[in-house]
This record gives structure tokens, sequence and C-alpha cells, in this order.
């Protein structure tokens, strides 16, 4: 979905709080009609970023283009302003009906009555809430509230929406139904975004480009699969679900495929090291084969290892599957495929990945 | 017992046959009270306001000092008022000492803080993120600022009846700044304290009880339009 013109270019963003400088960001695009989702802890200046963005909070240094003009003086801010949306994680609605939550930035524009009243109840119809119209919102449920914040926000028809965590105080049920309607606006209004979220897989759903955040700096930004496959560091990593996080020694390397060897086994990837590095890896816990029997001569995966199942974890989808290979390993097996496999605590199994399943994060001395 | 029957039945004689000396007091005194209290609003609402919004070093002294100010002992209100404008003072030449003029003046002091002090509550209680939502959603910078106010409306209607009710209610100002004079600056409060200094029980209890439905009228008006506005 996105197309080369940033849209959005910031440099050498940095914002100061209390004399401690809480974010740093050197580069950062948003490109027309993307979708980019900011990731990462609690506190590592995702919010702190997209209030930056959106230029509600005041920046130390740094310099914002917008379609290619700077943002600097007080009339390009608020002119830039008025081409945005944002949506915070509590709903905000102001104390009036749904209705005129709705209207309220088009209020704020001044547009005539007749307008309003047509632009409202498009967005509404589009946010299937025109049933609510008339409702106060004091007394609309979590799930409604949030979405007529949306409404609110996407009424105004911004270029660029910013979202912050606006689905992380719902049931599961009401945030579901919520993000599958955002996706689809996203997609039916071309409208750019940033989505902050702790949750890699809201991320993975609606996001086309995916920046990863830690203590106030963007550590990882790249497509969905790159940053999920390939984590540029054991943060990143464990963040996005990689659970798998080893450490071995090259003991061979040859044509682009390293051999390393952990507690009495030799595992297979490609890379490049030196012999007698020790280098850290990483697999992703669904990219790992369970068995009973010995694979070898029906998978193409180079790495196949004897194990103990020390403990199945359920965690309602699929079972989490904590394994000795000498070394530890978790694998995700469906509820299917284990009951399948008659597997259970104790018992002994093959697992098997394929080199390409293993991600090299660094190596070194 | 006799003194409060009395009393009764002459508050209920002198609203029944409209007595012309008691209706120009009342009216004084709504006057006044009210055109205090609209004064207050407009200095207390808009100062509230920037002080809830505003962040300076000192802010939480100025709002203690604000919050002191709601308490204000309005004889001490009366005895600055009357300073200020006695014909020596600073604005001796304005020759507004004794009239109703001063009057407003003096309970637009005692009202003004209360007013600002609640407003500051009202603001500062909506949630933080809402001034950014505000301006997110494209307004100016005043514009936020009377979205907010709006957003305030129901504690702030509490401002306006304890500002209110702390005016009309008021003695030691009024009979400084105003003197008491009869047919110009006599309102409901300084005739009471006249009457019952003079013995004149009954007529003391009919012009408090006056007093009593003229607060309750004005509150009762506020209630419901406060009460109209918060959802069932």
């Amino acid at each position: 979905m996105s197309g080369d013109a940033g849209l959005l270019e910031v440099e050498n963003l940095e914002v100061v709080r209390g004399g401690v400088r809480v974010l740093e960001i050197p580069s950062f695009v948003l490109h027309e009609n993307e979708v980019l989702s900011l990731i990462g802890p609690n506190g590592a200046g995702k919010s702190t970023l997209l209030l930056a963005l959106a230029r509600l909070l005041p920046a130390a240094s740094g310099t914002m283009r917008y379609r290619g003009e700077p943002i600097s003086s007080d009339r390009s801010t608020f002119a830039y302003r008025r081409r945005l949306a944002m949506v915070f994680q509590q709903p905000l609605l102001f104390d009036a009906t749904v209705f005129d939550n709705v209207a309220s930035g088009l209020k704020i524009r001044g547009m005539s009555r007749r307008e309003i009243r047509e632009r409202v109840m498009e967005t509404l119809e589009l946010f299937k809430m025109v049933h609510l119209a008339e409702r106060s919102a004091r007394k609309l449920s979590g799930g409604e509230a949030q979405r007529t914040s949306l409404a609110r926000a996407f009424a105004i028809r911004p270029e660029m929406i910013f979202l912050d965590e606006p689905f992380v105080a719902l049931d599961p049920p009401t945030r579901e139904a919520l993000m599958a309607d955002l996706e689809r606006i996203l997609g039916e209004t071309s409208t750019a975004a940033v989505l902050a979220t702790h949750d890699q897989l809201e991320a993975l759903r609606l996001s086309d480009r995916m920046a990863v955040m830690k203590q106030g700096e963007i550590v990882q930004n790249g497509p969905p699969a790159e940053v999920m496959n390939c984590p540029v560091d054991e943060f990143v990593a464990s963040f996005v679900g990689m659970e798998n996080v080893l450490t071995g020694r090259v003991v061979d390397a040859c044509e682009g495929m390293l051999t390393l060897s952990l507690a009495q086994c030799r595992i297979e990837f490609p890379g490049s090291a030196g012999i007698g590095e020790s280098a850290v890896f990483c697999i992703r816990p669904e990219h790992i084969t369970i068995s009973n029997f010995d694979p070898d001569a029906e998978t193409s995966a180079r790495n196949v290892f004897p194990a103990v199942i020390r403990r199945i974890v359920p965690t309602g989808v699929f079972q989490k599957i904590h394994l000795d290979c000498g070394f530890s390993l978790v694998a995700y097996l469906t509820n299917q495929s284990l009951a399948n496999l008659h597997l259970d605590e104790g018992k002994r199994v093959f697992v098997s990945f394929k080199a390409t399943a293993v991600h090299m994060i660094r190596s070194g001395k | 017992m006799d003194l409060l029957v009395d009393g009764f039945a002459k508050a209920i004689a002198l609203l029944t046959s409209l007595d012309q000396e008691v209706l120009a007091i009342t009216l004084l005194s709504l006057k006044v009270s009210v055109t205090a209290t609209l004064i207050s609003l407009v200095l207390g609402i808009s100062s509230g306001t920037l002080l809830a919004l505003a962040d300076f070093p000192g802010k939480r002294l100025i709002v203690s000092i604000v919050n002191t100010g709601m308490g204000l002992p309005p004889v001490v209100v009366g005895l600055f008022v009357t300073i200020f404008l006695w014909r020596n003072g600073p604005f001796g030449y304005l020759d507004i000492l004794y009239t109703p003029t001063a009057m407003i003046i003096a309970q637009a002091v005692i009202a003004t803080p209360i007013v600002c002090g609640i407003t500051v509550a009202s603001i500062q209680n909506l949630p933080p993120n809402l001034r950014l939502q505000i301006l997110a959603l494209g307004a100016t910078r005043l514009q936020m600022v009377l979205i907010l106010i709006k957003e305030a409306r129901l504690p702030l209607l509490a401002g306006v009846m304890a500002g209110f009710g702390g005016v009309i209610s008021e003695v030691g100002a009024s009979i400084m700044v105003g003197g008491n004079i009869k047919g110009y600056t006599r309102v409901l409060t300084t005739a009471t304290v006249m009457e019952s200094g003079m013995g004149n029980f009954d007529m003391a209890f009919a012009l408090s009880i006056i007093l009593l439905l003229l607060c309750f009228a004005i509150n009762y008006l506020l209630t419901r339009i406060q009460q109209r506005e918060r959802p069932r």
C-alpha cells in the first residue's frame, strides 16, 4: 500500500521533559496511504512520539515536513493540525450526544449546519452507529464510546490519523469488531495512519510497516514480516514473540552457511561469522515442528534433534510446548496437532526446523 | 415562641401586602447581588481557566491564595473597599462610597475568588488529554478554552450558586461600604441587622424569611438547569 512519496518526514526529533530526553528520532517517514504501527512496551515513548508528530507536544529540536512543506511557524502548525486527526486511549468524548461529538471537529472548522449533518450521518454509517446518533455520550458502553471517538476523528476526513492504543481498554469481542471496522475504513478512505500499540498481533493485522520503540528510540523499522522474523536485537526478538533466543559458538562457516555448536547439538543456518565466535540467534516457536519419529528421511529441515517435553501450557488458540534438547526450545502446536501426536509431558519426541527459520541477531568474540 | 409566630405572621403580611419599602429593599438586594455575581463570573471564570491551564512557577501558591480567598471575611473586604473608596483614598475621586455601586464592587470582590477557585478545580478535573484532543480536532487555543469551559459547565454552575449564595447573604461589607441608607443602599441583610438591633424581631424575622425564599428561588432555578443537564 505504501507509495514512494513521503507524506510526513521528520528529522532529528527530540523531546525533553523535565530536563530528561524522552524521545530521540533521527529520522521518521510516513508514506501516503501507509499504515505504520509503533510497537513497544509501556513507557517506550510511543505516545510521546505520536503527540510530537501531531505537534501537540513541543519538540526540543528537529524538523518536520508535511508534503514537502516545513511545519515551523504557528500558522503552518495550525494548518498542519487541521489535516490530521488523533484518537487517544480514552475516548475523551464531550458531554453531548454522539451526533454532536462526531460533529465537533466540523463545528470547529465552521462548516454549515447542512454540511455537518450530511458529513456526520455519512460517518456514522461508515462506523455502523447511526442508531446511536442521539444517545448521550455518557450512556455509551466502552466500545461504543471508542467507536464514537474514531468516528469523530474520521468525520473531519483527515489525511493522516494518529491512533494511540485505541483498543487497549476494550474486551476481546468489542476489540475485534472495532479493529475489523478500522481496517476496512482505513482501506476505504486511504488514510495514512500511525498506530501505537503494545500488541504485536494488532500491529501485524493493521499495518504495512512496523517500528519497534524502546526508551524513546526506534530500534527497528521495516515490513512486519521482517521485524517479526529478523529482529535486530534480543529486545525486539522478545517483544515480537520470538521466544527462542539462543547463543552458540560458530564451529564451521562455509558458503554462507554457519554451523553452531550448542549443548552437543549442531545447528545450521545461513549467516556469516568467524569460526570460534559466539552468535546470538532466534527461531519463532511456530516454525518448530514436533514429531514422534525421527523425520530425517522425509524432511528438508536441516536441524533435527531428539527432545523431551518438559511442559505443555495451554494458551487458548494453541499449546505452548517447552522442550529440552540439551538447550531449551519453545514450540507452538494447535490443540488438534497435540491430540493427533498424543503428546504429553515427559514424552520423547523429535524437533526440527529449517535453516531458513533461524535468524542470527549478532555475532562477536 | 411568640416572637416566631408574630414574625412569621408579619412576614406573610408584608409579602401579601407587597409593602413598597420591603419590595424596594428586596429588589435592591437582587440587583446588587446578581450584578456582583455576573461580574465575578466574568472575572472568576476567565482567571480560573487561565490559572488551571497555564503552567508557571508559583502556580500552587496562587491557587492556594485563591482558595483562601473563597473564604474571604466580608468585613475585611468591606474595610479594604472602604479604604480604597474613602474620600482621600486612591479611588476617592469616584465618589461612590455609600452607593449601590460600592456594594456591587465589594460583593464582586467576595464572589470572584469563589468562582475562580471552583473554576480552577472544575477545569483541572477534566481529563488531562482532553485539551490535546480538542487541539487535535483542529481547534484554535481560544476554541479549546471555550470548549473546556463548556465541558466543565455543571461544576461551574455550582460555582455560580456558591458565588451568589456568598454575596446575597453577606452583611459586613454591605453595611460598611453601603451604609444601610434607607431607600438607597438598604438591602435585606443590612435591614435585618438594623431591625433586630432595634428590637423589631418580627420585622427582622420577616426580612429573613424573604431572604431565604429569594436564595431558595435562585438556587432552585440554577439547580434545575444543572440537573436537567445531568444524564439520568
